[in-house]
């Protein structure tokens, strides 16, 4: 009875009201991953269960049991950031940095999604590959809100990790 | 949030047995149930997690689809022979909510999804007959712009939030029912009742009775399909108009059509009446206008929502004319 985060154990909690979201702020103590709307509408706490990006205000901790979760806190090694995290910092990719974690795990997912050929509402050929492009990470981030306004420096960002990846 | 009790069902057989019992909800993505708790509009005392009942996607024995309850919505998006044989249902999954939302949310719960009117969302402030029978309905006079024009009563006039369901309409999609008297199959279209005096009873569902899965028919005409969506921003809204539809041309008509629509009534609207005048016909923009005329001939609409008549007619010729490559 427990859920992986970032490799440590975290006990499941008794109360199934507890939110996955509350369990890594208030129980395990990451802090990184941040309460924005808490009904589904912000993209803040997102995180990622068994590398697929979710919601944690919207998880119950009792139904990530067995699970392993990643936040911000465990996409570097401590000591060197992840690409993605580096390429925010190169464009500017954040203002207050409020949303900035929800956006990074979802952009780690999403290009992990468009490599597996998750089709989009805005990809063209439904059978083909999707392609890297400003639209498409638009479309597929939209479930990210910046009240800041940073999504344009946001989609240099994972452009740039995409275009990294390729080479 | 009020507290809870939470078990999960290793079988259909088991969560249709906890299904029963009082104060009993099923429990799949948790995007729209979690959601609801904690606003205080649904109360259950005991959640069952149906997440580990079947996601399997198979052919069936005539050439269609069975799509388990618990498939995730991403899944069915993405999958191979969906995307070849029905691109209508991938693109209308994909125009809903967010990746996140998506890679969450089951196939059963998209389509047990409640209201997302303001006033049922709102227990403390709002009337509504859908929340509390009998209560009023603050939608009518109120903020009315997502709400139905079409199949609406006095009592409710909330319109069905689903992208999903509106091509699984168009498609003759089928409903896997399993309930205290066994197993039955219900009509996706026919499966949703209207608000009338009793809003809060959505379904034709028995106390009792589980979705445990969806088959679609084969369906050839559905290769050639689209889905549009009209909405307030470009990703990440609900519609205030969608079409689904699919449509097949020989020598200048249409020979084949199905047409659906969202945002515009309680329940993903088939619209059966403009299909049969469209048919035999070419598509053109008067066709297509005089065809959506008939189907809204009883539409009511409201202040905040009357655009939609236009934007809907426009709107089905619009994704009619591109599908089948007629610009007249």
């Amino acid at each position: 009875m427990a859920i992986s985060v970032n490799g440590t154990d975290i006990p499941i909690p008794d109360d199934p009201r507890v939110s996955l979201l509350d369990l890594l702020r208030e129980r395990a103590h990451l802090t990184g991953t941040k309460v924005g709307c808490n009904q589904g509408a912000c993209g803040a706490c997102t995180v990622l269960l068994d590398g697929e990006r979710v919601l944690s205000c919207l998880t119950l901790a009792v139904q990530a049991d067995g699970r392993a979760v990643t936040t911000i806190e465990g996409l570097g090694d401590g000591q060197t950031l992840h690409p993605m995290q580096q390429a925010f910092i190169d464009h500017d990719g954040f203002q207050c940095g409020y949303c900035t974690p929800g956006q990074i795990c979802a952009a780690v997912a999403m290009l992990r999604e468009l490599q597996d050929g998750v089709p989009s509402y805005v990809t063209a050929e439904l059978a083909g590959p999707g392609a890297v492009t400003a639209e498409e990470i638009r479309e597929r981030m939209s479930g990210n809100l910046c009240r800041c306004g940073a999504h344009n420096g946001i989609v240099e960002a994972i452009l740039q990790v995409a275009k990294e990846q390729a080479t | 949030m009020i507290p809870f009790s939470y078990t999960r069902a290793t079988s259909p057989e088991e969560a249709q047995g906890l299904a029963a019992l009082d104060g009993h909800r099923l429990l799949g993505g948790g995007t729209n149930l979690v959601d609801l708790m904690r606003k205080g509009v649904e109360h259950p005392t005991t959640l069952v997690d149906v997440t580990a009942l079947s996601a399997d996607i198979s052919e069936t024995a005539q050439g269609g689809l069975r799509i388990g309850a618990a498939t995730r919505n991403t899944a069915l998006a993405a999958h191979p022979l969906v995307r070849m044989r029905y691109p209508v249902l991938s693109r209308a999954i994909l125009a809903g909510a967010s990746a996140q939302i998506r890679n969450m949310a089951t196939v059963a719960g998209n389509i047990l999804q409640r209201s997302r009117c303001a006033y049922f969302n709102d227990p403390a402030g709002s009337r509504c007959n859908k929340r509390i029978p009998g209560s009023g309905c603050d939608a009518r006079e109120g903020f009315n712009r997502y709400h139905a024009i079409l199949g609406g009563s006095d009592a409710c006039i909330s319109a069905h939030p689903s992208d999903m369901c509106v091509a699984l309409v168009a498609l003759d999609a089928q409903v896997h029912l399993l309930g205290l008297a066994g197993a039955r199959t219900v009509p996706l279209a026919e499966f949703y009742r209207l608000p009338g005096e009793t809003p809060q009873i959505e379904t034709v569902m028995a106390l009792g009775e589980i979705i445990t899965a969806i088959e679609l028919p084969p369906l050839p005409v559905a290769a050639r399909s689209a889905y549009r969506k009209v909405r307030d921003r470009a990703s990440y809204a609900f519609a205030l108009v969608s079409v689904a539809t699919c449509a097949r041309v020989e020598d200048g008509v249409l020979t084949e059509l199905r047409l659906a629509f969202g945002g515009i009534a309680p329940k993903p609207w088939r619209a059966l009446r403009a299909e049969q005048a469209l048919l035999g016909g070419p598509v053109t923009r008067d066709a297509v206008f005089a065809a959506m005329d008939l189907e809204l001939a009883e539409a009511e609409p409201l202040a905040g929502n009357a655009f939609k008549l236009e934007l809907a007619r426009r709107t089905a010729f619009a994704v009619l004319a591109d599908l089948t490559g007629e610009t007249a």
